[in-house]
């Protein structure tokens, strides 16, 4: 019973912070997250990532069928620890940022997105 | 499969040593999720592209982990210092195993 593949289960959002910070205390702010209030298409939400100082950053989308977006990891070259990119919603949810400070630490901050058409197949 | 995967790059042609430019990037691709069904009601199965990287003269600038949820045509912006003449490269790695690439020369003047 114990056969199932481990895709078989939707990590949940605790779950993935968990493991991108090995459990370790999540501060609340220290990172930016850039979304609009209200997306029309919830094909294709525009978002925007910055933490000074990150080497990481991490997106959630709380209410997806899969709640995992991207991993942003930056480099010894990147300009700024920040990112765009568009995203896909299912519904109006909370979007998460998780960042990986250079020292370590982690902070997090969310914002909710109302969408009205989703972007899940549908 | 994904086909006529074309990779778009904008990076500036020149720049000052130590300078930081946006660079913005852009490939045609489905990013098939895996959560449609076709009109039969069977599930379409996952394609997408699930990673990205920029170098800079094999130097990386960022290295993204791409899960379903990103849009159809991925794009993504971000910015790179750029330390001295050279080349970027970026790369994208399909989930069928393709690897499409893309490079930009920049002039340091």
């Amino acid at each position: 019973l114990t056969l199932l593949p481990a895709g078989a289960y939707a990590a949940t959002v605790d779950e993935l912070v968990n493991e991108f910070t090995g459990g370790a205390d999540v501060a609340d702010g220290g990172v930016n997250l850039d979304a609009p209030e209200i997306a029309e298409n919830g094909n294709t939400v525009p978002i925007s990532v910055s933490a000074d100082g990150a080497t990481a950053i991490m997106v959630l989308a709380a209410g997806n069928p899969t709640p995992p977006v991207a991993t942003f990891n930056f480099g010894p070259l990147a300009g700024s620890s920040s990112a765009s990119t568009r995203i896909r919603l299912a519904g109006t949810q909370d979007v998460i940022a998780v960042a990986k400070m250079a020292d370590g630490s982690f902070a997090r901050t969310s914002k909710e997105v109302k969408v009205t058409i989703g972007g899940c197949g549908g | 499969m994904a086909e006529n995967v074309k990779a778009r790059v904008r990076a500036p042609r020149s720049a000052s040593a130590g300078e930081v430019a946006t660079i913005k990037t852009l490939i045609s691709h489905p990013m098939e999720s895996g959560q449609r069904k076709d009109s039969q009601g069977n599930t379409i199965p996952r394609s997408i592209i699930h990673r990205f990287t920029c170098d800079f003269n094999g130097e990386n600038v960022i290295d993204v982990k791409m899960e379903p949820a990103i849009s159809t045509n991925p794009y993504f912006e971000f910015e790179a210092k750029i330390p001295e003449a050279g080349e970027f490269k970026f790369t994208w790695y399909d989930d069928d195993g393709s690897v499409y690439e893309e490079s930009a020369t920049v002039e340091v003047s």
